[in-house]
């Protein structure tokens, strides 16, 4: 599903360059449930921007469903991602002026369905994350969990290959962060793809594989749970 | 084109982001609103100089004759000149192209007599031609006709004040008048812009006047206008000419001012044309300037609102909007935030002008208006000034990366 061959990227700091991946290989199959860990600096998130196809790579390989990932613009990239993936950020990132209904639905509104359509799919995931009754509720109305729910829900609304969560459950306390984890997991579980990215030994310990992070270059990666989830 | 589920998004962003919406609309109608009411004041000051000007026709000359002040050719100073008909004729002969209306005039202050109700008047023996040369407008009846000259009628058109005066609230036209003795019918009466005065005036035939009233065929004073064609500068070299012809004609020195007088309303209406361009420069410049700062505060607001958005665009990009989609979803919102706030600045502006009306009359300010299309086209301008203010932040936001864009608080 996520081929990476021999990634590098650096960022231009001044006059010289900060290189924050370093040749990173990585090969995760569909419907795996991945935790990226490290701690800040290691390159954890610059590695989640390069998958989610938010940011480019300055060399090596990336492979997404197969397909090579080179000369993206801004269009294409922005299709890509609208087809195979679905995002879930620490900050929520929900429009804050949008319904939660209406959040759920924007992505569809992107890919062209119709209203009716769009309407009713959004509800539908709603319902699987059980916020159907709080369709209607502004993000501002909601709590912190609730808002994460909403979030997972608007990434799993395009039927992604792939969920990409960015720190998930950073801005949440440990008892909703387990609620949207297992979430996660139940999506994971469907057959989803799920790449997770956590600096919280115990959120990484709830997915199947660990990748660790340090300086730029993967210093592990282990299985764990396996026969527990499976 | 028109996209619906495009429009339901832009509506949904402008109706949730009020003072977004309100701070774009308004100064866009503010911009619209000033500029209506500074041009439209503009204009009543210009309406005021032209009603100043509107007495009589803008191409109006007047010849009057007076005594000689310095002698000329052996002759005297002090000697009468005196106009006759065979002036008349030379003028029409000389001038064809340049004379548009001509009539040579007599006029007598009479005491006029109708029933019980009399009163002075001044009483004009004029040919039909006089009557565009004082822009006389027929409200009731007829002005003078060609048949009344050769009949010598003794038929009147009279002011409506003069109806006024002697007939009241009835109807003067049909009744007869007693003029000194002699009994003229009113056929006509009629207004006239240049005031009270004007409108206190009889007209007769000239050829009336002049048998009765003249010894023989002589003339007081000529009125013509000159063809309206005629640029300002040919209208004053053609009565420049005619004065210095009719000063040969009857043996006046060129350089006498007294003998042969001649007013050409051209040399005022230079005057006014040159006022009116400073006038009309002056209002240029301030719309112009109102325009700008419209147009400024439209690019500030922007930059503004596409800032502020820059976090909601990074999750719209991130969820699958494509550059392009972006920029389309900024551009169609201001451009229709900003033709709503200026059709709706240039509306209030428009109603403030007709309420102001002719209530500023005393500051010289009559019928403050604007011309629909000056101020459709300012709205355009500030429509499409507003979308390319728009167009830039858009772009730049369009192409920030989708991470940056989520970063931004």
């Amino acid at each position: 599903m996520i081929k990476i061959e021999k990634l590098h990227k650096s960022y231009p700091m001044g006059k010289d360059s900060l290189h924050v991946l370093k040749g990173l290989d990585l090969h995760i199959k569909e419907g795996e449930f991945v935790a990226i860990m490290g701690s800040s600096g290691s390159g954890k998130s610059t590695l989640l921007n390069i998958v989610g196809l938010l940011d480019g790579h300055d060399e090596g390989n990336y492979y997404l469903n197969g397909q090579l990932i080179e000369n993206l613009d801004e269009k294409k990239a922005a299709i890509l991602r609208n087809k195979f993936l679905g995002f879930v950020f620490q900050s929520f990132n929900l429009i804050t002026y949008k319904t939660a209904v209406e959040n759920v639905a924007l992505p569809l509104y992107y890919q062209g369905l119709g209203r009716k359509e769009r309407q009713e799919i959004a509800l539908k995931y709603l319902d699987k994350v059980g916020l159907k009754d709080r369709a209607n509720h502004l993000p501002s109305e909601l709590s912190g969990g609730e808002k994460q729910r909403v979030a997972v829900a608007r990434a799993l609304a395009t039927n992604p290959k792939v969920v990409l969560a960015d720190e998930p459950t950073g801005a949440l306390d440990s008892a909703t962060s387990d609620s949207v984890m297992e979430l996660l997991k139940d999506i994971n579980r469907e057959g989803m793809t799920v790449f997770v990215i956590t600096h919280e030994e115990d959120i990484a310990a709830q997915t199947d594989r660990i990748v660790r992070l340090k300086d730029g270059v993967i210093i592990s990666d282990e299985k764990v749970n396996k026969n527990v989830n499976a | 084109m028109f996209d619906l589920d495009r429009w339901r998004e832009i509506f949904q962003a402008i109706s949730k982001n009020k003072l977004r919406t309100a701070l774009s609309g308004f100064t866009i109608s503010f911009a619209i609103l000033l500029f209506t009411l500074l041009f439209g004041i503009g204009n009543g000051l210009k309406h005021t100089f032209e009603k100043q000007f509107a007495g009589d026709s803008q191409n109006s000359i007047y010849i009057n004759s007076g005594n000689t002040t310095k002698p000329y050719k052996g002759l005297q100073s002090g000697r009468r000149i005196q106009f006759r008909d065979d002036d008349s004729k030379f003028m029409n002969d000389k001038f064809e192209d340049e004379i548009q209306y001509f009539s040579p005039n007599i006029q007598r202050s009479m005491q006029v007599i109708y029933k019980g109700e009399q009163n002075r008047y001044t009483i004009r023996g004029v040919y039909p031609d006089y009557q565009p040369l004082e822009s006389a407008v027929i409200q009731d009846g007829r002005f003078l006709s060609y048949l009344d000259i050769e009949k010598r009628a003794k038929v009147a058109a009279v002011g409506r004040l003069v109806e006024k005066d002697l007939f009241g609230s009835l109807s003067a036209v049909g009744k007869n008048i007693n003029m000194e003795g002699i009994s003229y019918k009113v056929v006509g009466v009629f207004n006239d812009p240049g005031g009270d005065n004007d409108e206190r005036f009889i007209y007769t035939p000239f050829t009336t006047m002049q048998g009765m009233y003249k010894p023989n065929d002589e003339i007081d004073y000529i009125g013509l206008t000159f063809n309206p064609e005629l640029s300002v500068d040919e209208a004053l070299a053609f009565s420049n000419l005619l004065t210095k012809m009719l000063k040969e004609k009857h043996n006046v020195d060129p350089r006498d001012q007294g003998a042969i007088r001649v007013r050409n309303y051209a040399e005022g209406t230079k005057n006014v044309q040159q006022f009116m361009l400073v006038l009309n420069i002056l209002i240029i410049f301030i719309a112009l300037g109102t325009l700008i700062a419209g147009i400024i505060g439209i690019s500030n607001i922007m930059v503004y609102i596409v800032k502020e958005r820059t976090k909601e665009l990074g999750i719209r990009k991130a969820l699958g909007a494509t550059p392009n989609s972006i920029i389309g979803m900024i551009m169609m919102e201001s451009i229709f935030v900003t033709a709503l706030a200026g059709y709706s600045g240039l509306m209030l502006g428009v109603f403030a002008l007709r309420a102001i009306g002719d209530s500023l009359e005393k500051y010289f300010i009559i019928n403050p208006s604007v011309e629909t299309y000056v101020v459709v086209g300012a709205t355009i301008i500030l429509i499409i000034a507003g979308t390319i203010a728009g167009y830039i932040p858009a772009k730049r936001a369009a192409s920030i990366k989708p991470i940056v864009a989520l970063n931004d608080e």
